[in-house]
């Protein structure tokens, strides 16, 4: 073993910043305000980018979120004087990649932010021009997202051809377009029938500007909304009692597994509870495709889900950490065996479709009685803020692996779902347990595996291995 | 001698933020009889809609009343009044006229004026109890003619002044059950808030952030000292079995909520403590309480509505600064003595030019004449000049 101090280190470092970038999203939590969280993370992306740059730009191919995806493109695209070729050659690929994952939206703010940072160097260039020539719609993407396409375009000298160019820069110079997307739009300015033909939001900026009545409008646009915008508009517009065509077409079937726990929770009670049977069938369904074949075969699992108070997040992420437990706890009784899966929520309340976030967090009289039903695995899924009383539930855990189970029959682990700005990290319960960061019950499966890594019993070089194997895969995957 | 305890109140685990340390008070099942509302009324003063028919009192908190009284002048009803439901035109309370200039009074509508929390009542208290000589009043008076309500000006900061306590009341995550809360600032008693009804008490949880708190209260939230962490160990080795470490958990919050009934909270109704009854209703009555005013030590005013059973079902608490305790301490010396400054003089082993001038420093210089005041600073003067220890 040639492990030294240093090793460890770093060891700790990954992780501490692979749990950074999977739950930070520089919003506001319940704890802390959007300022000490921007301020946190910058300062760990700065301070990993120095000190292990190869470790850093390795991230890009974990399931960390596009938030923080974005902040490490861009930390390597301004920082990159002394880095040798071939290292920029792999980091190239990873950005290349990653890139092609996030959603458009969030690649144009990155190019806008170093148009800001004026960042322009050849490779950045390059990039820009790749990612841009890979898009499948190009006319498309120019009319949803104008000025955006417009920066990009600009900053990276990105050649175009003739009616792209005119669109973006002279749109009134021609008569009309060829491509039909910007002939729809040219028209779109001076009739109504042709706004019905735009994505939505560029339609509804045309709306407003004709004067069209909001339920004319989300009636007739409505076959032109993306999927998530008819989940996010239908519960708005029905309050409104003005659309309902938009309720009967939303898609829960297709919906993922955290956003689907996020939509029931932001329904009310009443509703929640005369849809029971389509909401609960929805979240069944969307757990059993995301377990695919490791259904049934976790064996007899117990979850200490938290609904306390702060489980509600903040204005910007509402009820986010409530819906994670929510959509894991469908998860793992998907995984679990027939019938051996029991979830404990801290309030205690058993109706799960009927959750909202209150009360305390009693979480080590929950953890008590969740190792009296003698699980093969314990999850454990909270904020870590223990408070009823404070710092029970590590003296229970502490107690557990020392004194009760020092053979580890009982295979626990602490997700939590939550950045605490103040560590640089999540909130860990106990040092005998190891936590991991957690956005989408998703990745569940994924980081309950990489959660082994945390209890150190792992070293650097099997660390560094099992990134460059999800690197390896990151980058051979279809595209 | 306390003629109220807190029954039926048990003390749940606390809460920290920084410096601050919020304590949970549970009850089994609510007071019967008794709610607690919020409210500002922009009308005469009216019967307060329960809306739940088994509730017939209505109890409405000072500071949150505003009305006109009949002469159209502002005015708030001096202190906590209790309605019942079944007086159809309630006596109007007694009122104190207030000026809108004064800053403690808010106009936030036309007819509307609103209250700082527990204001009216640090004032009022210290006013009410020692309205002894007439004379004094006299002196009152003509200073409220300058200065609006109060003949004496308190200090005191709002909570939300209070560094933290915005944050931990926002972040503070309410029991089920809970009926109120100690507030502790680096772990000085601040006030104690308790209320009849759970759902009263969710309701009014925010309003802890505008009421008052002590210039001590203030200091140690700028001081930011983190609150300690006071939970006991575990026993290690006498955990053997999941039961025993349960059996050690509650061990543990036994003795935490015995460790702060007793010493935590212990300087709440300590001392000798005087109490006035302002009003009876049905079974319940609303108290008033000064502390024994002793130098240097915890001082709480309080208010409660308090059942026939001795239990509290409202409690609000002040405490008072350093500075206020002096000032209490010199006039219950003055009252125990008739107001004769020879006698109290003599009482504390002083001389009266001495006990003058001290009064004169704790800010009651305007109870004296200036011609009696003057006497006794050159008397001081010259006492210094032969003997200067003796002065002293």
């Amino acid at each position: 073993m040639t492990e030294t101090f240093a090793d460890l280190i770093a060891c700790e470092d990954v992780l501490m910043f692979v749990n950074a970038a999977i739950t930070s999203t520089g919003q506001r939590e319940f704890h802390h305000y959007y300022g000490d969280q921007r301020l946190s993370l910058e300062f760990l992306h700065e301070y990993m980018r120095e000190n292990y740059r190869e470790l850093y730009a390795a991230a890009l191919a974990l399931n960390i979120n596009d938030h923080n995806a974005a902040m490490i493109i861009s930390g390597l695209l301004r920082h990159a004087a002394d880095v040798p070729l071939h290292r920029r050659r792999a980091e190239g690929a990873l950005i290349a990649r990653r890139l092609e994952l996030l959603p458009q939206h969030r690649v144009y703010r990155l190019f806008r932010d170093l148009r800001r940072a004026k960042v322009n160097n050849r490779r950045t260039r390059a990039i820009m021009r790749q990612w841009h020539a890979a898009r499948r719609d190009q006319a498309f993407d120019a009319v949803k997202y104008r000025s955006a396409v417009k920066a990009a375009v600009r900053h990276a000298h990105i050649p175009l051809d003739d009616e792209l160019g005119d669109f973006l820069f002279r749109p009134m110079s021609r008569k009309d377009f060829e491509t039909p997307i910007f002939e729809t739009w040219r028209r779109a300015h001076y009739e109504h029938a042709s706004i019905y033909e735009l994505p939505y939001t560029v339609a509804e900026g045309f709306a407003a500007k004709h004067g069209v009545p909001r339920e004319v409008f989300l009636e007739r646009i409505e076959p032109r909304m993306t999927r998530l915008e008819r989940l996010r508009l239908q519960e708005s517009a029905r309050v409104m009692k003005k659309v309902t065509s938009v309720n009967e077409r939303a898609d829960l079937a297709g919906a993922g597994l955290t956003r689907l726990a996020s939509y029931v929770l932001g329904l009310s009670l009443d509703d929640r509870a005369a849809r029971r049977a389509e909401l609960t069938g929805a979240l069944r369904t969307a757990a059993l495709r995301l377990a695919g074949a490791s259904a049934g075969r976790w064996g007899k699992v117990t979850a200490v889900l938290d609904d306390s108070h702060s489980s509600y997040g903040s204005g910007q992420k509402r009820r986010r950490p409530l819906a994670v437990a929510l959509a894991s706890s469908y998860l793992l009784e998907a995984l679990a065996a027939p019938g051996g899966y029991t979830p404990l929520w801290v309030s205690g309340r058993a109706d799960e479709l009927l959750l909202y976030p209150y009360g305390p967090t009693p979480l080590g009289e929950r953890v008590l009685d969740a190792l009296d039903t003698a699980p093969d695995r314990l999850i454990i899924i909270s904020d870590g803020w223990d408070n009823a009383p404070r710092g029970l539930a590590a003296d229970v855990l502490r107690l557990w692996r020392t004194r009760l189970d020092p053979g580890r029959t009982v295979a626990i682990t602490h997700l939590n779902p939550v950045y605490d700005a103040d560590d640089f990290d999540v909130r860990r319960l106990a040092p005998t347990v190891p936590t991991a960061g957690i956005r989408d019950a998703e990745d569940l499966t994924a980081l309950v595996e990489l959660a082994r890594f945390a209890e150190g019993r792992v070293g650097l070089s099997e660390l560094r291995a099992h990134l460059d194997e999800q690197t390896a895969r990151f980058l051979e995957a279809p595209r | 001698m306390t003629p109220f305890r807190l029954d039926g109140l048990t003390t749940g685990p606390a809460q920290t933020w920084g410096s601050v340390r919020l304590v949970p008070l549970l009850r089994d099942e609510p007071v019967p009889g008794l709610r607690l509302h919020r409210k500002v009324y922009d009308a005469d003063y009216t019967i307060v809609d329960i809306g739940d028919g088994s509730a017939y009192v209505s109890y409405i908190p000072h500071a949150f009343v505003a009305t006109w009284s009949g002469d159209q002048l502002p005015a708030a009803s001096y202190g906590t009044r209790l309605i019942g439901l079944e007086d159809e035109q309630p006596e109007p309370p007694p009122r104190v006229p207030v000026r809108t200039a004064r800053r403690m009074a808010r106009r936030t509508a036309k007819d509307r004026l609103r209250f700082l929390p527990l204001h009216l009542a640090v004032e009022g208290y210290l006013a009410l109890h020692f309205g002894g000589p007439e004379i004094v009043w006299e002196e009152w008076s003509r200073r409220a003619v300058a200065h609006g309500l109060s003949p004496r000006c308190e200090e005191a900061y709002l909570g939300f002044q209070v560094r933290g306590l915005e944050d931990a009341l926002r972040i503070f995550e309410i029991h089920p059950g809970q009926c109120g809360v100690l507030v502790y600032v680096a772990d000085a008693l601040a006030s104690a808030f308790v209320v009849p009804h759970p759902d009263d008490y969710r309701a009014l949880h925010a309003t802890l952030l505008e009421d008052l708190f002590g210039e001590l209260i203030y200091q140690h939230g700028l001081l930011g000292a983190p609150a300690a962490d006071l939970s006991g160990r575990i026993d290690d080795a006498s955990v053997r079995s999941l039961a025993d470490l349960r059996a050690q958990a509650a061990r543990l919050s036994r003795e935490w909520a015995d460790f702060h009934d007793e010493v935590m909270a212990a300087g709440l109704f300590a001392g000798e403590r005087s109490h006035q009854t302002v009003q009876y209703l049905e079974d319940f009555e609303l108290v008033r309480g000064l502390p024994s005013f002793e130098l240097r030590q915890e001082n709480h005013i309080t208010e409660a509505i308090v059942g026939a059973d001795a239990r509290v079902a409202y409690l609000k608490s002040f405490r008072l600064s350093d500075a206020q305790v002096r000032r209490g301490y010199l006039l219950t010396r003055l009252a125990a003595h008739d107001w004769h400054i020879g006698d109290t003089a003599a009482s504390l082993g002083m001389e009266a030019a001495a006990f003058g001038l001290r009064m004169e420093r704790a800010g009651f210089e305007f109870l004296l004449r200036q011609d009696v005041l003057d006497h006794y600073r050159a008397q001081a003067r010259r006492g210094t000049a032969e003997r200067p220890t003796a002065a002293r």
